[in-house]
């Protein structure tokens, strides 16, 4: 397959394999620069399988995930270590590390991967929790938080190094309609503000109608994707009848 | 909502014409009225009546359990081929039976049986994953020898905050169980041996007895147990919640390597503590053995150190150290492999803990055989 132009992430014929189980089997898709892309799909359909392995938190059975050209499951140790430093990742449960504060979490990319003096990163720290709405939260331990603040810290965090791509495993999942509107707006402001890439695992309809310039959609027993385009365009004229019932919360 | 405290269905039975029975059900029939109608109805079935009509006209309300009552009366009916049918049912029953699957009341005709494991797959089993186990383990020990190596060749890569932290947690925190057991051992041994000596009065061999069994053996083992049961299976849990809650996984996507960033600075730390550890261990049971010596074999301070002091010899305490240093790195590499090695949840976690102990013990105990023969062999 040859790489488009502008393409940042290829994901070519990847299957994933737990065991003898099939979880997803032949996904090719691609990722553009400045794109902002929902993976979604129904409970128990693989979307998170498919971001863990897009950043290289799993082996996958055959094809690869090239992102920048790089192909991650082969890149070499330095290699890999440019391009993790160039995405970030919020994990569903914000994946902040329970034993530090907010600010040794938010800190801890920028003292490990930079030269930058002490104060600096402090400012740095203080102005990312501003930018997610938690000025003032750099003393507190995740565990003394909401599940929507660990959320935004946890943006805070992916977004410590500026990343070129960012990934966000149900970022809305669980929240309440307005804290579930600022991230929407937060991810937003971010994509235009930095032209950050931008690749988020959701099923919230709102969100995706909102945000996402192109859904790919996943299914359960097709192992793969049934649907991908703008989701105007797919609920205007559905492919298949799970696409429709999908996006007009209709059961099957 | 309807009160559901005074509820309490009842149930009246007649009997018509030839074998035929009408039930009639009155009130409210909720769960806890259901074992008792399901004994009344039990019965009813024993005589097998030859036609079955349930009136529920005068049936107010069920919940589902009530529902499933009903279903159940008919299916079993079904079963036993009596002609059955529900008579006046009200419409909020109906609603209620609509809700449920009438698949699901019945039990499925075959049930998949899991196939029972001969014993010869489950011997197979059992030697894969062991042989599995082992070849993760070995993998993830050359992996954290040579971070060890790489932080030790370059300090600046090593988190010294964290290995301060748990310095404290395995060294200083353990001293004081650590002390009081290890007095009593020099207590113990030094009691138990001088019931022995003393009938050929050699009460002045208490104290070299003390000092050698416990510098040289029991101290490093007693303190390797002890680590193994605190820090070990804290070191487990502890990375087996990070792996649970994606911590560990987002420490991977940020870019650093979780085994230099979680388990080095355990490793480092226990390796520096446990030696001194030992040693304190040592000294606390050659006080307990001093204080039988004095109290109960008339010795005097001076006596018992100057005997100490002439068994021990520097090698006895170097071996002593040399063996902890080792244990040490088991014990807390151990931890850290199955902290890691955790897949799923919070049982997934206490396993790891629990089998980072039990692993602990046992690689303390070959360790300490096969040092047993080392220093058999090699003098020095």
């Amino acid at each position: 397959m040859d790489e488009q132009p502008g393409r940042v992430i290829e994901v070519e014929d990847l299957s994933v394999r737990y065991g003898d189980e099939v979880i997803l089997d032949d996904v090719s898709f691609g990722v553009s620069r400045g794109e902002i892309v929902i993976i979604a799909g129904t409970s128990g359909c693989g979307k998170s399988t498919l971001l863990r392995h897009m950043i290289g938190l799993g082996r996958p059975a055959s094809g690869r995930v090239l992102i920048g050209g790089v192909d991650i499951a082969t890149a070499s140790d330095e290699q890999m270590r440019s391009v993790r430093r160039g995405i970030g990742m919020l994990f569903q449960a914000g994946g902040l590390l329970g034993s530090m504060t907010l600010g040794e979490n938010i800190d801890l990319p920028l003292s490990g991967f930079t030269d930058l003096t002490p104060e600096m990163r402090e400012t740095i720290v203080r102005v990312k929790l501003a930018m997610v709405g938690l000025s003032g939260y750099e003393d507190h331990l995740p565990g003394e938080l909401s599940g929507g603040m660990r959320k935004r810290a946890g943006i805070a965090r992916a977004m410590a190094l500026d990343p070129d791509m960012l990934f966000l495993d149900e970022p809305f999942a669980g929240l309440d309609p307005i804290t579930s509107a600022g991230i929407e707006s937060l991810v937003q402001e971010i994509n235009r503000g930095m032209g950050t890439t931008m690749v988020i695992v959701s099923h919230e309809l709102e969100a995706i109608f909102r945000l996402a310039e192109r859904i790919v959609m996943l299914d359960i027993s097709k192992k793969g994707i049934i649907a991908e385009g703008d989701p105007r365009a797919l609920k205007e004229s559905p492919p298949n009848p799970h696409v429709r019932h999908f996006f007009n919360r209709e059961i099957e | 909502m309807p009160d559901k405290e005074g509820a309490g269905g009842s149930i009246s039975i007649s009997a018509g014409e030839k074998g035929e029975a009408r039930l009639s059900l009155a009130g409210r029939v909720y769960l806890d009225d259901v074992a008792s109608l399901t004994r009344q109805v039990g019965a009813l079935f024993a005589k097998n009546p030859g036609h079955l009509t349930v009136d529920l006209s005068r049936l107010e309300e069920a919940d589902t359990s009530g529902a499933i009552f009903l279903l159940t009366m008919e299916d079993e009916a079904r079963r036993r081929s009596i002609p059955f049918e529900f008579v006046h049912m009200p419409q909020q029953v109906r609603g209620i039976i609509d809700l449920i699957d009438r698949d699901a009341v019945r039990p499925a005709p075959f049930p998949p049986r899991a196939r029972p494991q001969g014993f010869f797959e489950a011997v197979g089993k059992i030697t894969a994953r062991f042989f599995d186990d082992l070849g993760q383990t070995i993998t993830f020990g050359g992996t954290l020898l040579s971070e060890v190596a790489l932080g030790l060749l370059h300090p600046s890569s090593v988190r010294w905050r964290d290995v301060v932290v748990y310095m404290k947690k395995v060294g200083v925190d353990g001293m004081p169980i650590l002390g009081l057991i290890s007095f009593l051992m020099g207590l113990i041994i030094a009691f138990m041996s001088s019931l022995q000596l003393k009938q050929f009065g050699a009460n002045m061999y208490v104290a070299s007895l003390v000092a050698i069994a416990m510098v040289r053996e029991l101290g490093p083992i007693m303190t390797a147990v002890l680590v193994a049961g605190r820090s070990g299976s804290a070191f487990a849990a502890e990375i087996g919640t990070m792996v649970v809650n994606e911590e560990v996984d987002s420490l991977t996507t940020m870019g650093f390597n979780p085994i230099r960033f979680l388990a080095v600075p355990k490793i480092l730390a226990a390796a520096a503590m446990v030696p001194l550890l030992t040693l304190f261990s040592d000294l606390f049971a050659i006080l307990g053995g001093m204080c039988v010596g004095i109290v109960g074999l008339d010795l005097t301070f001076h006596t018992y150190t100057e005997l100490t002091s002439w068994a021990l010899t520097v090698k006895d305490v170097l071996n002593g150290v040399i063996k902890s240093l080792t244990f040490a790195v088991l014990i807390a590499g151990i931890g850290c492999q199955r902290g890691f090695a955790v897949r799923g949840g919070a049982q997934a976690v206490g396993d790891a803990a629990t089998s980072a102990v039990v692993s602990g013990l046992f690689l303390i105990i070959l360790t300490d055989s096969t040092f047993a023969v080392i220093f058999n062999y090699v003098k020095w």
